[in-house]
């Protein structure tokens, strides 16, 4: 079956775009494709610096013929109707044939050829591509993110001719850029077009070039005992920089391994896009880099080590020199700067955001076992690195070299260790904090933040998250979840609110929104309430992520508890009881009794109160009176322990007699219906002490 | 139309000429000193079919500023200049003692529009012509997207890295003074000193060849022209002005910019001159801007008060442009 290959050829396309327009490419065309009814046996798509590049294997070269089958006006119709169907088939009356009461017009529709469809498909595609930033260039009014110079198009080995904007569809394109003898060829299906591509000097596929970038660093690094430092972002980022990718090795003055190698590598990544390398089984950085050149130079790459050497020299001396000034600076001088950096327009600046961290974190640190002197200095100090020329040079390096500073000017260890880690964790991979100190800022930093967007009413919605609150709230969870602590969030964050209130600009506008908080405390319940459900949606992701049914969050949520290590306790205890056929039938028999008392309930209110004993003779009313009456005592202390397994243990215990009571007890029994409403209701206040088995699903 | 650039670099069958090509035409006569680094680019670019322009003489703070870019940018017309711009960055001065850093320092600049289809190979073509041979060196086009908030314009392109050193910023501009740029110019900043000291392996800016060293009449060295410049600057830009004559000045200029645009001769209004008084507030900015008299909160504002009279300009002279 023939093959289509389509290969855009651009000057160079930013590195960062190349992995989702491969995607896109395959998208746009599995779409095309798709709706001229063909189906490739595969197709893939590739991305480099200077090319986009997609083959479909087994396509047919024309549709196929088809017969469309059109429903017109039923007989006896309007004649108006009838002459208008007429004119839109293009058929006159006795072409059409009359099935069920109902004139039909068959049409034949000649399968058009497929080289017509990609020529439409591949125009459709330039026009339309995604790219985040294009533009157009010389007097052309087509975008493409770089200038496009050539498309080469070839379906079963020729050339579908067409045009765009005056760039022809050939069978030629063109090699690496310096290396091979630079001319142009002609490929006329994908063998001659991987080839030819490799004859000049270009990898095709990302993988490879990753491959080929980590293969080469391990074999410089092997023949001098260094260990690369494996960076993933850096690696995907190079191999979208060389078609033809030749790590280089070279050597960086040791004098500058006395600063922070955090610093170092980031100056050399940032930067340089380089990879730092360390001596094989050692901890530090080894004095050398390795640069991903685009060529394989005659000397070796001698010229290209060198020449990187002396730039990676003076971006190091320019690190040094913020060192240096930064140290002479220090952290009160940096504070004061605080006042002038906004944080948010609403929100007000840096320093007042210091302010309320400061006040969080005092009330967080006895609840966490941290000392709440330190604690409170320690959050003082947390964000007066943005003010240092480090990190106005690497913004990512706020928080470490906070502590690195700390160090240096003396601060006790357990403040440095939290003013570093306190913006911990910044990713799901990334590690939490778990010194005292630490959780307490961290936790201060993210509730702050979620607090303060929410009370100006910025929630993420959708997709965007502008000021990554969601990350901030999976954050707070982690934390509490792997230290345990106990926070009443409710209380915490409400408070927060209270407190600062009055300090968000524009208070009143935050305010308006909630029509229905008119008066502060109102106001900060409003938020506090917000942000906790926004915790519950979090937790749910984390759950489901981990395998659990995140409806159990719903039913643990809407017992109105904001401790979220006892939420998760109890999430996983429930989750582990539903497991069990206990769980099962309880959940079950918990349902049956629960839609009985709604149904009752629409009747009028049902009756409160204890049931009273049953007769004795009637096995499963006693039975169940007895089964409550047990459970009472030992459901109360195990829930007061936390004990949640053993609460569900307790609960097990319930499901023979719920059973057996629900098959043989006719509720509504007019002598007896409101003793056994009661028990039902009994039963259903029972389980709900554990969670609201009425929000879960099953 | 076809620029001039782009029809003398076509061969007589009508092919573009592949980059190897245009490097076994070129003469292998390397520059030695900063002056031969800057007349070689001169004569590249000449042969390309530039005009070669002289320094604007007012001061910028960036080659594209030149009214040979920003307003040439602009309308219908090509264009396709070349040129060297003393650029002034007060705030960048350092008394002579940083071995990287001017206050006072030369780019080349590159403005070619409609931007040819081959401007990418001519822009190699340059750095073989001033000594690097691009089968040793390691030439990429990183990502790097220009944007000048202060006369209104962006573009998108790349910075052209020479073994990991930033040699050139290249950008087909989009936007200038806030209006679409149409037909698109394509534009190349050479940083002249950056350039100059990699290709002669010079690690101190004031140790630059200036002159060939081999001179009959002696060599002089860049510090001898410009080191005394740097120290007595850089104490001026940073105590030397004074700040209320400064504040005074800038707004003189920002009051003048419209009035010289209501002014005209021969039906049009005087852009030109109009221009150069964005430009001498733009340097009266930076200089206030360097004495530390410019608060972060005003900086935003003062920069929009710039752009405001540049889109002015822009707008004037795209009108006399499609007028004409």
């Amino acid at each position: 079956m023939p093959q289509l290959l389509l290969e855009l050829f651009s000057e160079e396309i930013p590195a960062r775009m190349q992995a989702q327009a491969a995607k896109d490419l395959e998208r746009m065309a599995r779409e095309h494709l798709a709706a001229a009814g063909f189906l490739p046996e595969a197709l893939k798509t590739f991305a480099g610096p200077r090319r986009l590049t997609l083959v479909a294997e087994g396509l047919p070269l024309a549709q196929a013929d088809r017969r469309e089958e059109l429903k017109g006006p039923r007989v006896g119709a309007p004649p108006q109707a009838m002459e208008g169907f007429l004119r839109k088939t293009g058929l006159s009356q006795d072409q059409l044939v009359e099935r069920d009461g109902v004139y039909m017009a068959f049409i034949d529709k000649k399968g058009r050829p497929t080289a017509e469809i990609v020529a439409e498909m591949v125009e459709a595609i330039v026009r339309g591509f995604p790219w985040p930033k294009s533009m157009t260039w010389g007097t052309k009014k087509l975008r493409w993110v770089r200038p496009l110079k050539r498309i080469l198009c070839v379906l079963d080995r020729e050339v579908v001719p067409f045009a765009i904007e005056g760039i022809p569809s050939g069978d030629v394109t063109e090699g690496h850029r310096f290396m091979g003898d630079g001319q142009p060829f002609v490929a006329k299906d994908f063998d001659e077009y991987a080839a030819g591509l490799e004859a000049h000097f270009v990898v095709l596929d990302v993988e490879e070039r990753k491959q080929r970038i980590l293969e080469g660093c391990k074999t410089l690094c092997f023949a001098r005992h260094l260990e690369l430092v494996e960076d993933q972002g850096l690696l995907e980022e190079v191999a979208g920089l060389a078609e033809w990718p030749t790590p280089v090795l070279g050597d960086m003055d040791p004098a500058f391994l006395d600063l922070p190698p955090e610093v170092i590598r980031t100056s050399m990544r940032t930067h340089q896009k380089y990879f730092a390398v360390r001596k094989a089984g050692e901890e530090g950085l080894a004095p050398h880099f390795i640069t991903i050149a685009n060529i394989q130079a005659a000397d070796g790459g001698a010229v290209i080590a060198a020449g990187n050497a002396k730039v990676l020299s003076s971006r190091l001396s320019d690190a040094r020199f913020f060192w240096d000034e930064d140290v002479k600076v220090g952290f009160e001088p940096w504070l004061e700067k605080l006042n002038g950096v906004t944080f948010h327009a609403k929100l007000g600046t840096m320093a007042q955001r210091v302010e309320r961290i400061v006040a969080l974190a005092g009330e967080i640190a006895p609840l966490v076992g941290a000392d709440v002197a330190k604690t409170k200095e320690a959050a003082r100090l947390a964000k007066a690195d943005l003010a240092s020329q480090m990190v106005g040079e690497f913004p990512e390096l706020q928080g470490i070299m906070g502590g690195y500073y700390a160090r240096q000017f003396g601060m006790d260890s357990e403040i440095a260790d939290a003013v570093r880690d306190h913006y911990k964790p910044q990713g799901p991979s990334d590690a939490v904090p778990t010194a005292t100190v630490s959780v307490a800022v961290a936790l201060a930093d993210k509730l702050d933040t979620l607090v303060g967007f929410f009370a100006i009413d910025e929630k993420p919605t959708g997709s965007k998250d502008p000021y990554a609150l969601r990350r901030a709230a999976l954050g707070v969870i982690r934390i509490i979840l792997e230290s345990g602590a106990r926070i009443p969030l409710q209380t915490v964050l409400a408070r927060s609110v209270q407190r600062n209130e009055l300090k968000y600009t524009l208070s009143l506008q935050a305010r308006e929104f909630r029509q229905d908080a008119p008066s502060l405390g109102d106001f900060s319940v409003s938020v506090a309430n917000d942000v906790l459900a926004f915790f519950a949606d979090r937790l749910k992701v984390t759950l489901r992520d981990q395998g659990k049914r995140h409806d159990l969050v719903d039913a643990v949520f809407a017992l109105g508890d904001d401790d979220l290590a006892r939420i998760v306790a109890r999430v996983e205890a429930l989750d582990g009881f539903l497991k069990t056929d206990d769980g099962k039938n309880l959940l079950a028999g918990y349902k049956r009794a629960s839609n009985i008392l709604k149904a009752e309930e629409k009747k009028g209110a049902l009756p409160t109160g204890e049931p009273e004993a049953p007769a004795a003779d009637s096995a499963a009313e006693v039975q169940l009176y007895d089964a409550l009456r047990v459970l009472k005592g030992p459901l109360a202390d195990a829930l007061a322990r936390e004990d949640f397994t053993g609460a569900m243990a307790q609960l097990a215990g319930l499901r023979g007699p719920v059973d057996a009571y629900l098959d043989g007890v006719f509720v509504n029994d007019p002598e007896h219906r409101d003793n056994r409403l009661k028990t039902l209701a009994a039963v259903r206040e029972a389980m709900g002490q554990v969670a609201d088995f009425g929000l879960i699903a099953g | 139309m076809l620029s001039l650039a782009l029809e003398l670099t076509q061969g007589s069958r009508g092919r573009r000429r592949s980059f190897p090509d245009l490097l076994r035409s070129m003469s292998r006569e390397k520059p030695k000193s900063f002056q031969s680094l800057i007349l070689t680019l001169h004569d590249y670019w000449s042969r390309q079919g530039c005009v070669i322009l002289q320094p604007h003489d007012v001061e910028v703070g960036a080659g594209t500023l030149h009214p040979a870019t920003v307003l040439r940018a602009l309308g219908p017309k090509p264009w396709n200049a070349a040129y060297v711009q003393p650029s002034r960055r007060p705030g960048d001065g350092r008394y002579g003692e940083n071995p990287n850093r001017l206050q006072h320092y030369y780019q080349y600049q590159v403005i070619l529009k409609p931007n040819p289809e081959n401007m990418q190979d001519l822009y190699l073509g340059s750095l073989d012509a001033i000594g690097l041979d691009l089968r040793t060196h390691d030439i990429r086009f990183v990502e790097d997207d220009w944007e000048n908030p202060t006369v209104g314009a962006w573009g998108l392109g790349w910075e052209v890295w020479c073994d990991g050193m930033e040699v050139s910023q290249y950008t087909y501009f989009q936007q200038v003074g806030g209006l679409d740029v149409s037909p698109v110019a394509g534009e190349l900043t050479y940083g002249l000193e950056r350039l100059a000291m990699y290709v002669f392996g010079v690690d101190n800016v004031y140790d630059l060849p200036f002159n060939d060293p081999d001179s009959p009449l002696g060599a002089t060295s860049y510090g001898e022209v410009f080191l005394e410049n740097e120290r007595q600057q850089s104490e001026a830009n940073f105590h030397g002005y004074d700040v209320a004559v400064l504040k005074q000045q800038f707004e003189q200029m920002e009051e003048q910019v419209p009035l010289m645009l209501a002014r005209s001769y021969q039906n049009k209004a005087l852009v030109l001159p109009a221009y150069d008084m964005v430009l001498k507030a733009s340097h009266l900015f930076n200089l206030m801007n360097a004495r530390g008299a410019i608060a972060v909160a005003e900086r935003a504002s003062y920069i929009g008060r710039i752009r405001d009279l540049c889109k002015l300009c822009a707008q004037a002279w795209v009108d006399q442009q499609e007028a004409a």
